[in-house]
């Protein structure tokens, strides 16, 4: 326990942002955006549970967790209905060609 | 070397191992579940970090809630015809800079930093004796001091729901 | 008394300058409004009585003189000095029995026009003309400076324009008041420079304030010669209006007029104008002006009594007889003969305003027909006509017991004197061989038109004496031609009433520029009240009875040869005529001077103007039309860089921001991944941003 610090779970939380990064702007297919979402969300729950944890064993980054969990899900749900209903307008679900507010 | 390092590197391995099958394969499916096991080690992270709670709601929530829900949107969303993607070199070249950039001062911030020493704030905040669960902290917490959140969430997922329903009902005869 | 004088000479003034305006007005509405003009006039007669009687009889050495200023230029720079023009009135010996005149005739005039005039389409402003006319001379006879001395000259010549051309509608007559008032302005530039150099060196306009400036000793720009130069050009003025040798060519033609236009204009006032102006400034006269005026006036009454030989117009004979008379004066004025002059200006307007009312009647009775070849034996038909045109005729000839006789013999031997003090003897030989001539060719036209039988049978049938309204003027004009009123000697006049009111003014040029003979012992001057010098009153004394002898054998020998030639045809004209035909000729056609005129000034002027016109036309006009085309040229370039490069500029910044537009717009791709790659980037410059600076 004492060789893991704080450093080791940063250097995984920003492995996981920056791979979440990649997913959403690399990826063309929308459930693959949002399955970057979720990496990037849970780089943050990462780093918040484990910065309150070397701040003395706090409580309080454990409660924020609980939120942008909750927070997730919800916007996972909303997310996916979107993405069905673009299915349904161009039977793919490319995110290239949703660029009707282009210029 | 004792368990809890090994353990820690393993998961972390595993963690960002997962994360980067998901990113780059071609294969949605196997994004989907690669990212399972992303989810999992992340949860045993949780662990290591003594947020027993966290780990389980982790899973529950995130493996059991939203994965499900991203296969099930796969699973609706299957391309009919494949068509072939023109890759926009500009595009690519400007996001590959931009994540260099990004990951190189992220690291360099994280590697040139040392420890890191953050203050003990157990005092102020209240504390857990290690052992016991977190979860009567949190319960306590989420109702006293953080009640406006709970309430919140409580009106978020409301809306999450209605909105959910809404967006993704069929327009018959509108 | 002399403001009530003053006052009423002022009212004369402008009484018939109310009448012209009211007449002019109204005169069409109130057929009968004429009858107000002559009224008006009526009374103007009767208050210069009033005002002449008081004065001559109470007053007779005094001048009577009110003033008020015009207008004043206040001058802020003290390189300009402060100018003021003054108006005045100035009443003297002179001024009053002009302004008895000048009412007289013109009252006299209104009278027989009423009958002249009748059923004229213009009939009542003819009367508002009259009117407008006596206002004009009795300004110029009443004022006391020579600035309104030349308006009302002015005015005058305009009077006389619109008179005689009252009957516009003939070419004749609309280009004669054409000349008249041409001829006038010529001579009228003379005057105005003779003004203008008086008024440059002294400052004023006033006829005292002048004099006594000259007699102080400060000539004009410090020379006589300015002095001399000064007089002449005022002389000018005189030889414009009163139709002096150069300029005496419009009075002829003058007769295209009504008669009573002439008789009241161009016999006795207007043409008296140019006489009183030499008279008024006679003091500043220097020898050498006296001498060119007498030259000139000796000239013209030569020229003028050659033509009078032949004309058949009997308007016209009777001009040329004017002219001829007003040389005389002038010829007076310029031997230093004032006073009679000034007497036989006088004698002159009455006998000669008779004589033209006497042809108007006569013309009027043959039914406006002007040429004495068709007249005749009109002594019978016209009897009153007759003996008043006899009397008039006797004393414009010198026969003894008119006042013609007096005043005449007066000049006569004023210019004997000066011939032999000055040894110019060309002068009272012309002088007396005019008075020969005139006799002459008076007496011609008495024997054509009232002798003999009658040429024209229909109009003689028709004729008749006039109307009481005609006659009555010529009864009193041709009463005042006896010598009774001027003076009870009917030889003698110097020591008449007349001539005893009237006298020559002492002269102010200094002693070096004068006629020895003119410059008076100052000693006996206060004594005796005589003017000129003791030398002369003997010559005058001495050539008495030999002026008076050659004058008396002249008129006789002018007479008989017309009676001979006219009266009892001893000689046949036509084929005398025929024998001198040059001479003939040349007197006929008035010496060919209007043709002269014509050729050398006239179309040279045409030529000129022709000239001009081509200049303006083609040179001005063309640089005008030119610049005109250089600047649409000009203006068709500017439109272009308006149209593209201004246009352009603008264009141009539209374009460009367009191009960033849409350059920047690309930026908005709709896509979502581009605007998290967007945040990303932003994210990168935030930070490095904060960090370095």
């Amino acid at each position: 326990m004492e060789h893991i610090t704080l450093n080791h779970f940063l250097f995984v939380s920003i492995s996981l942002f920056l791979l979440g990064l990649i997913a959403i702007i690399i990826r063309k297919n929308a459930i693959m955006v949002l399955m970057g979402v979720e990496l990037i969300l849970n780089s943050a729950n990462i780093n918040f549970v484990a910065f309150s944890r070397f701040s003395g064993n706090l409580i309080n980054g454990h409660v924020y967790t609980l939120v942008v969990i909750v927070l997730a899900a919800a916007e996972a749900a909303i997310g996916l209905a979107i993405v069905l209903n673009l299915y349904r307008l161009n039977q793919n679900i490319n995110v290239d060609e949703i660029d009707q507010l282009k210029n | 070397m004792n368990i809890y390092d090994l353990a820690f590197y393993v998961l972390a391995f595993i963690t960002i191992l997962s994360a980067v099958i998901v990113v780059f394969n071609r294969n949605l499916v196997y994004s989907a579940y690669s990212l399972l096991f992303t989810l999992l080690s992340i949860s045993g992270l949780y662990v290591l970090l003594l947020a027993d709670f966290i780990a389980i709601v982790q899973i529950v929530v995130y493996v059991g809630g939203i994965l499900i829900l991203l296969l099930f949107g796969i699973m609706l969303t299957q391309e009919q015809v494949k068509v072939p993607v023109k890759a926009n070199v500009v595009y690519i070249a400007l996001s590959m800079l931009s994540i260099g950039l990004i990951a190189a001062f992220l690291y360099k911030y994280l590697f040139t930093a040392g420890n890191i020493n953050l203050p003990n704030l157990s005092g102020q905040q209240g504390t857990f004796i290690s052992g016991k669960s977190t979860i009567k902290y949190i319960g306590n917490e989420l109702l006293t001091n953080y009640v406006l959140y709970f309430e919140l969430l409580g009106m978020v997922l409301l809306i999450a729901l209605i909105g959910a329903t809404t967006i993704a009902r069929k327009e018959n005869n509108r | 008394m002399d403001q009530l004088l003053i006052n009423l000479s002022v009212a004369t003034l402008f009484i018939p300058i109310i009448g012209f305006i009211i007449v002019l007005l109204f005169g069409k509405r109130f057929k009968k409004l004429f009858l107000f003009e002559v009224v008006l006039l009526g009374i103007n007669l009767l208050l210069s009585i009033y005002i002449a009687i008081v004065k001559l009889a109470y007053y007779p050495m005094q001048k009577f003189v009110s003033e008020f200023t015009w207008i004043h230029f206040i001058s802020t720079s003290k390189y300009v000095p402060s100018i003021t023009f003054d108006l005045g009135v100035m009443l003297d010996n002179v001024t009053v029995i002009m302004l008895f005149v000048v009412n007289l005739i013109s009252f006299l005039v209104h009278l027989f026009s009423i009958e002249y005039m009748h059923g004229d389409k213009r009939y009542s402003r003819y009367f508002a003309y009259l009117g407008l006319f006596t206002f004009s001379m009795l300004g110029i006879v009443l004022t006391h400076n020579l600035l309104m001395i030349y308006i009302f000259w002015e005015l005058v010549g305009v009077s006389s324009y619109l008179l005689i051309g009252f009957w516009f509608e003939k070419w004749s007559a609309a280009n004669a008041s054409k000349k008249a008032m041409l001829m006038n302005r010529v001579g009228d530039t003379g005057l105005l420079l003779g003004i203008l150099i008086l008024f440059t060196n002294y400052g004023t306009f006033t006829f005292d304030k002048i004099f006594q400036q000259i007699a102080a000793g400060n000539l004009p720009f410090g020379s006589y010669a300015w002095l001399t130069a000064a007089g002449i050009l005022i002389f000018m003025g005189a030889v414009g209006k009163s139709a002096q040798f150069p300029l005496h060519l419009w009075l002829p033609d003058a007769m295209e007029g009504p008669t009573p236009v002439s008789a009241l204009i161009h016999a006795a006032t207007m043409v008296a104008a140019g006489v009183y102006l030499v008279a008024r400034v006679f003091v500043m006269l220097t020898a050498d002006a006296l001498l060119f005026i007498a030259v000139i006036g000796a000239i013209t009454s030569f020229i003028a009594a050659t033509i009078a030989f032949t004309q058949n117009d009997i308007k016209k004979v009777l001009a040329y007889s004017t002219v001829s008379q007003l040389g005389y004066m002038i010829m007076a004025l310029g031997v230093g003969a004032y006073s009679y002059a000034f007497f036989h200006l006088v004698t002159h307007a009455f006998f000669k305003a008779c004589m033209f009312l006497g042809s108007g009647s006569v013309i009027h009775a043959m039914h406006h027909e002007q040429d004495m070849r068709e007249m005749g034996g009109l002594k019978d038909k016209m009897p009153i006509t007759f003996w008043t045109f006899i009397i008039a005729t006797l004393a414009i000839s010198g026969v003894p017991f008119t006042s013609g006789f007096l005043s005449k013999d007066g000049i006569l031997l004023a210019t004997l004197a000066f011939g032999k003090l000055t040894g110019h003897w060309l002068i009272p030989i012309i002088a007396y061989s005019v008075a020969g001539m005139t006799a002459f060719y008076m007496f011609r036209l008495i024997y054509l038109v009232f002798f003999g039988e009658p040429r024209n049978h229909h109009k003689y049938e028709h004729a008749h004496e006039s109307p009481i309204v005609m006659t009555l003027p010529l009864i009193i004009l041709s009463t005042l031609s006896v010598f009774w009123w001027y003076s009870l000697n009917p030889i003698d006049p110097s020591n008449g009433v007349f001539l005893e009111k009237v006298k020559t003014p002492n002269s102010i040029v200094p002693d070096v520029q004068r006629f020895q003979f003119m410059i008076q012992d100052k000693a006996k001057e206060v004594v005796n009240n005589i003017t000129h010098s003791e030398l002369y009153m003997e010559t005058l004394h001495h050539f008495h009875y030999t002026a008076l002898a050659m004058s008396l054998i002249l008129a006789g020998l002018g007479i008989l040869l017309a009676t001979y030639i006219y009266k009892w045809r001893k000689i046949d004209v036509d084929a005398l005529a025929e024998k001198i035909k040059p001479l003939y000729l040349f007197s006929l056609n008035k010496w060919y001077l209007d043709e002269f005129v014509q050729i050398v000034f006239v179309n040279s002027a045409l030529k000129f103007s022709k000239a001009l016109a081509w200049f303006d036309l083609n040179v001005v006009d063309g640089i005008v039309n030119g610049s005109a085309f250089v600047l649409r040229q000009i203006s068709a370039l500017g439109g272009l860089i308006d149209k593209y490069i201004v246009d352009g500029a603008v264009n141009l910044t539209a374009e460009i921001i367009g191009v960033f537009g849409k350059g920047f717009s690309k930026i908005q791709t709709g896509k979502v991944q581009s605007y998290v790659l967007y945040a990303v980037f932003s994210i990168i410059l935030l930070f490095f941003i904060v960090k370095f600076f």
